[in-house]
């Protein structure tokens, strides 16, 4: 059963879509909003053994509907969880490799998924001073990722302002020769469609198209030019049961206005 | 923050380490803090914030600490807008991601009357624990290739001198003064914590000395009874203050959530015109109150019992 387009919000889309992406037994390293609604959307529906980890310390935590933290590093995070821990600890465990996928938001991104959470505009004077890394570089550097943003022409920019939370840097070896021998993007989930790298230039690569979406409006929201994946295929939209558990979970529409 | 390890040593060396009682208040320990000092800041975000410190800090009208913190808050807006701070080294700085990027860090970071000093969430927490450990640093594989490490003039890339990885070194930090609010401790500091610890067992022992606030003075014969519980030992405490909600608005995990009502009202108050915003709150929450009680009476009782009906929910089935 499906819902028409407009009785969605872009985050509701942007939550379904990514938790599409986890499969059943992966330890997901989640950042707040979007990435820990999506986990948890997961774990409620096709991946109840999803473990999901906070960078405030925190081993598979569920968190109760109505009652989202405000960061992860509130109680509400250790809610059923299986252990609370340093939070250098728990983002050691990405360093020694026992996470799968790391999972969150972005302000701006490159071509090559470098992402941006410090500066816009020149570092040195910068437009706009944003809140910066946290846990992102560490996540980017260490794992898997998967980012969940809006699709804007001004959020997917030819080159970041900044290299907070490292992509493939500037595309090809490059970030395996800056040391970072593991992880790396894997996939960018926004309200247009769903996107990857090109396996050789890291490049940025529309793989597929929400619902009503067409490639040239992904490419309209994007200033750099996007590859196409020669399978691109559509998405199949939010079905009616996955949003009743996504407004179950976040009621007050915290994350999903 | 990284000092000479013989002098380390002997700072600590010097202290008085023996079982003695260090009970005083939020004015007196406030008064241990000279202007300048570098400062830990314990918990994270709105967890366990050493709230009724920063307001004593700022009450004595401390200038310039440098503040180093996991994840930065309202507190670290607080220390920016009294002047007690012109220097907050952290991973991450706003009120909040539900109340988006904070006005007051991008008015005092963008025109440059302030630092914010950005590593990554595992590099704060490995200088600490470099501190703690008695090292001058800590190997690590993140922020590799980025540009938070080319704005930190303190790291030192180097290869593995076993395998020849590349590797980012991050040098110790060893705050002077280093400030923590637990659940309970004894009068000599011992102290237990409940829920997240976040990076504070390490921040406790990279110090020169830990100024601990406790929501509440327990024997010690009842720390004796559950030493492992303990978390940070009265060796390396300089200083005790009962506080209770001594973390209000921000959350003490068991005890009290986050008073939400009142950092969106802060937030909005901030919202409309940064600096005239906050300048009102200090008025009214941080300067005009006589005592933690007043602070608290200002809070409402309200309030503060809707987020200890909400914190207490934690350990409900």
């Amino acid at each position: 059963m499906t819902t028409s387009a407009a009785s969605y919000t872009a985050s509701e889309l942007l939550a379904v879509m990514s938790a599409r992406l986890l499969r059943d037994g992966q330890v997901v390293f989640a950042g707040v909003g979007i990435p820990l609604l999506a986990a948890t959307l997961a774990q409620r529906l096709h991946a109840p053994g999803v473990t999901i980890l906070f960078e405030g310390g925190v081993i598979g935590a569920f968190i109760k509907p109505g009652q989202l933290p405000p960061s992860t590093n509130e109680q509400r995070c250790t809610r059923r969880a299986n252990m609370v821990l340093g939070s250098t600890e728990v983002l050691l465990l990405l360093q020694r490799g026992y996470v799968d996928v790391g999972f969150m938001g972005g302000a701006q991104i490159d071509q090559f998924g470098n992402l941006n959470s410090s500066f816009i505009g020149n570092p040195e004077h910068p437009a706009t001073r944003l809140p910066g890394s946290g846990g992102g570089n560490d996540i980017a550097s260490l794992t898997q990722m998967i980012v969940a943003m809006k699709h804007e022409k001004r959020r997917f920019v030819n080159r970041v302002d900044f290299v907070t939370s490292p992509g493939f840097l500037s595309g090809g070896s490059s970030r395996r020769e800056a040391g970072l021998i593991a992880g790396g993007m894997y996939r960018v989930v926004t309200d247009l469609g769903i996107l990857g790298f090109e396996r050789r230039s890291k490049r940025m690569q529309l793989q597929a198209l929400h619902p009503g979406v067409d490639a040239d409006q992904a490419q309209a929201n994007t200033s750099f030019e996007l590859l196409i994946a020669a399978d691109l295929t559509v998405t199949d939209p939010p079905t009616d049961k996955e949003l009743a558990v996504l407004r179950h979970l976040d009621p007050d529409r915290l994350y999903t206005a | 923050m990284t000092p000479d390890y013989a002098e380390l040593r002997r700072r600590t060396q010097e202290r008085d380490r023996s079982l003695r009682e260090k009970v005083m208040s939020l004015e007196e320990a406030a008064a241990l803090v000279p202007d300048g000092a570098s400062v830990g800041v314990g918990g994270s975000t709105l967890s366990r914030t050493p709230m009724a410190m920063i307001w004593a800090l700022i009450r004595a009208n401390r200038k310039d600490l440098l503040c180093a913190r996991s994840i930065t808050s309202s507190e670290g807006e607080l220390l920016l807008a009294s002047g007690a701070s012109r220097h907050l080294l952290t991973s991450w700085f706003s009120l909040g991601i539900v109340w988006g990027v904070s006005r007051i860090m991008r008015l005092y970071t963008e025109a440059g009357r302030a630092r914010f000093e950005e590593w990554s969430h595992l590099a704060v927490g490995l200088r600490f624990r470099a501190g703690a450990m008695g090292v001058p640093f800590l190997p690590m594989r993140s922020m590799l290739g980025s540009d938070v490490i080319a704005q930190l003039p303190d790291v030192r890339q180097i290869e593995c001198p076993f395998t020849g990885e590349k590797l980012v070194l991050v040098p110790a930090l060893n705050p002077e003064f280093a400030l923590i609010h637990v659940q309970r401790c004894d009068a000599y500091g011992n102290a237990q914590i409940d829920g997240l610890p976040f990076m504070d067992l390490d921040l406790a022992i990279a110090a020169n000395g830990v100024i601990l606030t406790t929501e509440r003075i327990v024997s010690n014969d009842q720390i004796r009874r559950a030493p492992d519980q303990t978390k940070i030992p009265f060796i390396a405490v300089e200083a005790v203050v009962e506080v209770p909600f001594g973390a209000a608005p921000h959350e003490c995990y068991g005890l009290y959530e986050p008073l939400f009502a009142h950092l969106d009202a802060y937030a909005a108050q901030i919202r409309g015109d940064p600096e005239e915003g906050i300048r009102a709150y200090l008025e009214r929450y941080f300067y005009a109150p006589k005592s933690w009680t007043e602070y608290l009476h200002l809070l409402g009782l309200e309030e503060l019992l809707d987020a200890h009906r909400r914190g207490t929910s934690i350990y409900d089935d």
